[in-house]
C-alpha cells in the first residue's frame, strides 16, 4: 500500500513525459488523476490506520542490499506511525491542490507537471520511509524537481533562488550524510526502527557532533535562524504551486526528521540541547514575524511569516515531552494547510492583478469576495482563532513547552500577537480600503479548479479547528513512543 | 596451455587488432567492417573471460607473471565494457579522419589488452610492459586528429607520459633491490619482514610509484596533463583517457600496493598518503573545474576531483585490523559507477558537438528542446557524477565514503561531501543551461543509431546500478577479496 502511494506518482510523471507533444495539454488530466489517485490512498491509510497501536503500521520489509554480499545493508523499508500518517495525507492533499491551481501552465506543461508529480514522490517517500539510508535517498532526490520547478517556472530572480535552495539543501544534507554514516557504522544498522531502541554512546564522534551534524541538515530546511535565507527567496521566486509544497510540506521534513531521528535516536543528547532548541525556536518566532511586518510584497510577506511559525515546531520539539511533541505535529500539519492556502490565495491575488506590492493593491474584496473571505478565514487560522485549526496546535505547542521553559514560552507567546498584526494589517490594505480604479477590471475565482482547493481547504481547516481529535489522536500515538525515550 | 588460455581474453583483442590492420590493406576504408570486426573482438574477449570463470580457471600463469583471479576478471569485464561503449561512440565520430581508422580501432583494441594485462599481472617487468603497452597506443590516439590542438595533446601526454614511466621504474628498482625478485608475491614476502633499516627504501618506492602512477591516475599533482590532452584528443579518446586508462591506473596501484606492500609495518604509510592526495586531488579539481567554460576541459578536472573521491578506498584501511578489502571493494565498484557515467557524459558530448561543432558550455543552450533525450542523458550522467540518487553516482559516494568512516576516516569524508557541495554547482551549471536557456538555433539534433545504443546502455547502467547496485556490489566485494 505505501509502495503504491509512493511510486503511483512516479509512474503518473513517467506516463506524463512520454506524452507526445502536440498531446501536451493532457498533461494536467494526467497530473490531477495521479494526484486525486494517490490522495484517495492516502485517505484510505487514515481510515485503515490503527489508533490504538503506537507502533509502525502497514510496514514493508524487504532486503535491498543485503550485509551478506556488501559490507553494509540497505532496506527497503517503509511504515507510517502516527506522524507520518499526518504528514502522507497532507503531502497528498497538497499535492492535488498543487496540481489543480497549475491548471493554467502554459509554458512546457510536460515538464512541469511531471516534475510536480516527482517532487510529491519524493516527499511521500520521505515521510514514510524507515531505512535512514533510503529516508537520506528521497530527502536527496527532492532537490532534483524544485531545482527545475523554480528555475524554469519560476518568476523574477528564479535562477539565483533556485542555486540557493539547491546548495543549502546539499549543505544540509552532506552534514546529515556524514552523522548518518557515523551513526550507521556505531550501529551496525540504518533501520530507524533498530536504531530508536538502542543506546548509542560510543560513536567515532562524540554523540553531541552527530546530533548536531544532523540537525544542521534539519534545520537548513525547517529552516531555523540564521540558516533561513534561502526561504524568502526560493518562496517568492517559486511559482505558485511550488510555493504551496514549499512552505506546506517541504518545511515539515525539518521538523519531521527532528522528531523521527534527532530525538529519536539520540534522546540524551536531545535532553541537554533542549534549552538550545527553545531559544533558537522563540528567536525564530519573534525574528520571523518582525521581518514580516515589514514586508511590501504579499507573497514575501507570507514566506516570513513561515519562519515565524516553523519557530512554534521547534518550541514544541524542544519542550521533549508528549504534549508539546503533539503541539509541534500539530503545527506542522496546520501551517502546511493554512499557509498552503494564503499561497494560493496569493497566487490567484496575482494572476489577476500582476502585481504582489501591497502597496499597490486595494479594496480587492469588492471585485474578488470569494478570495477575500477566504483569505480572511486562512489569515485568521493562520493568527490562531478560536475553533480554526491553528489554534489547536499553537495551544497545544504552548501548553507543553511551558511546564519546561517558562519565560522562553513567554516570550514566544509575542509572536501571536504580531502575528495578528500582519495578518490583519496585510488584509486591511489589499482587500479593504478604498477602491481603485486599477482593479476595476478583476474577478473573483470562478473557474472549477481555483474553487475546488479553496473549499476543501477551508473545510479541513474547519474541521481540525473544530474537531482536533481527529488530527491529534493519530500524531499522540506517534509522538508516544518519542516521548517515552525523552522521559 | 594453461597459461595461453589465461591470457585469452588479451590475445583475441591483439589478434583482432592484428587482423583489422591487415584486412584494412586488402579492403581499403570498409567502415563498418571495421567496426563489426572491433566490436566482434571485444565480444570474443567477454566470451572467453566467460568462459574462464565458467570453467573456474582462476590461478597463475607464466610462472607468476599473471594471474587470473576475481580482481583480474572483474577488469576484464569492466574494461572490455568500456572499449565497446567507446567503439560505439567513435563510428560518427571518426569520419572526421578519412584515413587511418584500421588504425584507430586497432589501437582502442590493442590499448584494451594492455589495461586488461595491467589488472592481471603480477610481476614488475610485466607489469612495465603492459603500462608500455597501453601508454604507447594512446600516446597515437591521442594525436590522432593531427590538428594543432591534438598533436600538441598527443606531444604533451607523450613526454609527461615517458617521464612518470620513467618515475615508475625507479620505484620498481626499488623493490627489486631490496627483494631481489620482481614477483609481488616474493616481494610481499620481504616487505613483510621488513625493518627500520629498510623502512626509507621502502618509503622511496612507494612514493615513486606512486607518482608515476600518479599520472595515470590523474590526481593531483600529476594531474598537468589532463585539461590540454582532453580538450585536444578526439572527444572517445578523451572518453576512453578519463574511464579506461584512469581505471588502470588503480587498477595497478591496487594490485602492487594491496600485494607486495601489504604489510601493516608499510601499509598505514601508503594510506596516510593516498588520503592527502585525496583531499588535495578532490578539493583542487573541483575549485578549478568551476572555472571552466570548455565541458570537455571541465570534464577533465572533474575526472582530477572524482580520482581523489576513488583515492578515499585506497587510504580506507579498516583501522581495527588493517582490513584491505573494505575501501578496495569501493574502489572498484565506483570505478564501474563512474565508467558508466563519464562514458554516459562523453557520448552525449560527441553526439550534440558532431553537429554543433562546439565544445563550449554556452552552445549547450536549450538542447533540451533541441535534442530532448540527449539533454536527459546527459542530466542523468551530470546527476550521477555530483552523486544524487538514484543514480550509481550516489551509491558509489555512499559505500566508498562508509567505508571510509569504517576506517576512522571521518575528516576525509567531511572533505568529500565539502567537494561534492562544490561539484553541484558546475554539474548542474550544464543542466541549467541545457534546460532553462533559450536556444541558438532551433535545428534539432539526433544521435545516430550507433551513438544513440552506446547512449542507452550508459544511461541504463547509471540507473540499475543506481537503484539494484547488488550485482556489482557482489563483484566489486568477491574480486577485492583478493587482498583480503
Amino acid at each position: 500500500m505505501l509502495s503504491f502511494i509512493v511510486f503511483f506518482p512516479l509512474l503518473g510523471a513517467a506516463v506524463i513525459a512520454l506524452l507526445p507533444l502536440e498531446r501536451e495539454r493532457h498533461a494536467k488530466w494526467a497530473a490531477a488523476a495521479t494526484a486525486t489517485v494517490v490522495l484517495a490512498a492516502a485517505l484510505g491509510l487514515f481510515v485503515a490506520f490503527d489508533r490504538d497501536e503506537t507502533g509502525f503500521q502497514f510496514v514493508e520489509r524487504h532486503t535491498w542490499v543485503s550485509a551478506d554480499i556488501a559490507s553494509f545493508d540497505i532496506q527497503y523499508l517503509l511504515g507510517v506511525d502516527g506522524l507520518s500518517l499526518a504528514m502522507v495525507v497532507l503531502t497528498a492533499l497538497l499535492g492535488l491542490v498543487a496540481v489543480l491551481i497549475s491548471w493554467n501552465i502554459e509554458l512546457r506543461p510536460k515538464e512541469y507537471f511531471a516534475w510536480l508529480l516527482v517532487l510529491e514522490a519524493s516527499l511521500l517517500g520521505v515521510f514514510t520511509a524507515l531505512d535512514f539510508l533510503l529516508f537520506f535517498i528521497f530527502w536527496e532526490i527532492e532537490m532534483v524537481p524544485m531545482y527545475f520547478l523554480i528555475s524554469i517556472w519560476g518568476t523574477g530572480r528564479k535562477v539565483y533562488s533556485a542555486w540557493k535552495y539547491v546548495l543549502f539543501t546539499f549543505v544540509g544534507s552532506s552534514s546529515m550524510l556524514v552523522g548518518l554514516l557515523v551513526l550507521a557504522f556505531a550501529a551496525g544498522s540504518f533501520d530507524i526502527i533498530e536504531l530508536g531502541r538502542m543506546d548509542i554512546r560510543e560513536a567515532l564522534l562524540p554523540t553531541q557532533v552527530i546530533f548536531f551534524l544532523l540537525l544542521f541538515g534539519f534545520a537548513i530546511k525547517l529552516p531555523v535562524f540564521p540558516l533561513h535565507t534561502w526561504l524568502p527567496d526560493a518562496h517568492t521566486d517559486a511559482p505558485t504551486a511550488v510555493s504551496v509544497m514549499l512552505a506546506g510540506v517541504l518545511l515539515k521534513m525539518g521538523g519531521y526528521g527532528m522528531l523521527r531521528i534527532s530525538l529519536t535516536i539520540l534522546p540524551d543528547v536531545a535532553r541537554d540541547a533542549s534549552l538550545w532548541l527553545a531559544a533558537f525556536g522563540v528567536v525564530n518566532i519573534i525574528y520571523g514575524a518582525l521581518v514580516t511586518l515589514v514586508q511590501t510584497d504579499l507573497k514575501r510577506l507570507i514566506a516570513y511569516s513561515s519562519i515565524s511559525h516553523m519557530g512554534y515546531v521547534l518550541l514544541g520539539i524542544s519542550a521533549l515531552g508528549q504534549v508539546g511533541l503533539t503541539g509541534a505535529g500539530m503545527q506542522m500539519f496546520t501551517h502546511g494547510l493554512i499557509t498552503g492556502l494564503l499561497f494560493v490565495l496569493v497566487g490567484l491575488v496575482y494572476d489577476r492583478a500582476h502585481t504582489r506590492q501591497i502597496g499597490e493593491l486595494s479594496g480587492l474584496a469588492h471585485k474578488m469576495p470569494m478570495i477575500a473571505v477566504v483569505m480572511v478565514i486562512a489569515g485568521l487560522a493562520s493568527l490562531g482563532l478560536p475553533s480554526l485549526a491553528g489554534f489547536v496546535s499553537e495551544v497545544t505547542v504552548f501548553l507543553g513547552t511551558f511546564q519546561k521553559h517558562e519565560a522562553l514560552t513567554v516570550l514566544g507567546v509575542i509572536g501571536i500577537v504580531l502575528t495578528a498584526g500582519y495578518i490583519l494589517w496585510m488584509i486591511q490594505r489589499v482587500f479593504l480600503g478604498e477602491r481603485l480604479p486599477r482593479w476595476e477590471g478583476l474577478s473573483d475565482a470562478t473557474a472549477w479548479w481555483e474553487r475546488v482547493p479553496l473549499v476543501v481547504m477551508v473545510a479541513v481547516i474547519v474541521l481540525v479547528g473544530v474537531y482536533p481529535a481527529i488530527l491529534a489522536d493519530i500524531i499522540e500515538t506517534g509522538v508516544q513512543p518519542i516521548a517515552e525515550r525523552l522521559v | 596451455m594453461a597459461s595461453i588460455d589465461r591470457l585469452g581474453p588479451e590475445l583475441i583483442l591483439l589478434i583482432f587488432a592484428g587482423i583489422i590492420i591487415l584486412a584494412d590493406l586488402v579492403v581499403p576504408r570498409w567502415r563498418s567492417g571495421l567496426v563489426a570486426a572491433s566490436l566482434l573482438g571485444v565480444a570474443g574477449s567477454i566470451v572467453w573471460s566467460v568462459t574462464l570463470v565458467a570453467r573456474d580457471m582462476r590461478g597463475g600463469a607464466f610462472d607468476g607473471a599473471l594471474v587470473v583471479d576475481d580482481f583480474s576478471l572483474f577488469f576484464s569485464f569492466l574494461f572490455a565494457g568500456i572499449a565497446a561503449l567507446v567503439i560505439l561512440a567513435s563510428i560518427e565520430y571518426v569520419d572526421r579522419f578519412v584515413r587511418h581508422q584500421a588504425e584507430y580501432y586497432a589501437l582502442i583494441l590493442a590499448s584494451t589488452a594492455g589495461m586488461m594485462l595491467l589488472a592481471a599481472t603480477t610481476d614488475l617487468i610485466a607489469i612495465f610492459i603492459a603500462l608500455e603497452l597501453t601508454g604507447v597506443c594512446l600516446y597515437i590516439l591521442v594525436a590522432f586528429l593531427k590538428d594543432v590542438r591534438s598533436s600538441e595533446a598527443g606531444l604533451k601526454y607523450l613526454l609527461l607520459g615517458a617521464l612518470s614511466t620513467a618515475v615508475t621504474l625507479y620505484g620498481m628498482a626499488f623493490l627489486f633491490g631490496l627483494s631481489g625478485s620482481t614477483n609481488l608475491t616474493d616481494i610481499a614476502n620481504v616487505v613483510a619482514q621488513a625493518n627500520d633499516d629498510t623502512r626509507a627504501a621502502l618509503v622511496m618506492a612507494m612514493v615513486l610509484l606512486a607518482a608515476g602512477l600518479g599520472f595515470k591516475m590523474a590526481v593531483v599533482p600529476f594531474q598537468m596533463w589532463v585539461p590540454d590532452v582532453y580538450e585536444g584528443a578526439p572527444t572517445p579518446i578523451t572518453a576512453y583517457l578519463s574511464v579506461g586508462s584512469k581505471a588502470a591506473g588503480f587498477a595497478v596501484v591496487m594490485r602492487i600496493f594491496m600485494e607486495a606492500l601489504d604489510a601493516r609495518f608499510i601499509s598505514g604509510d601508503w594510506a596516510n598518503m593516498f588520503a592527502g592526495i585525496a583531499a588535495v586531488s578532490m578539493t583542487v579539481g573541483n575549485l578549478i573545474a568551476l572555472t571552466q567554460t570548455n565541458i570537455k576541459r571541465m570534464l577533465g578536472y572533474s575526472s582530477i576531483a572524482q580520482a581523489g573521491n576513488f583515492l578515499v578506498g585506497l587510504a580506507a584501511i579498516s583501522a581495527a585490523d588493517g582490513e584491505l578489502a573494505l575501501g578496495a571493494s569501493g574502489v572498484l565498484f565506483f570505478l564501474a559507477a563512474y565508467a558508466f557515467t563519464n562514458l554516459g557524459a562523453f557520448i552525449a558530448i560527441i553526439a550534440i558537438s558532431n553537429r554543433t561543432g562546439s565544445d563550449e558550455i554556452g552552445d549547450y543552450a536549450g538542447m533540451s528542446r533541441r535534442a530532448p533525450l540527449l539533454a536527459l542523458g546527459l542530466t542523468l550522467c551530470l546527476v550521477s557524477l555530483t552523486g544524487i540518487p538514484p543514480t550509481a553516482g550516489f551509491i558509489a559516494k555512499v559505500y566508498i565514503f562508509n567505508a571510509a568512516v569504517q576506517s576512522d576516516l571521518v575528516w576525509l569524508v567531511i572533505v568529500g561531501v565539502l567537494n561534492s557541495v562544490v561539484s553541484v554547482y558546475y554539474y548542474l551549471r550544464v543542466v541549467l543551461q541545457m534546460y532553462l536557456e533559450a536556444p541558438v538555433s532551433e535545428e534539432r539534433i539526433a544521435a545516430g543509431p550507433a551513438l544513440g545504443l552506446a547512449m542507452a546502455i550508459a544511461s541504463a547502467g547509471v540507473l540499475f546500478i543506481g537503484i539494484l547496485p547488488f550485482p556489482l556490489l557482489e563483484a566489486a566485494e568477491a574480486a577485492a577479496q583478493v587482498f583480503g
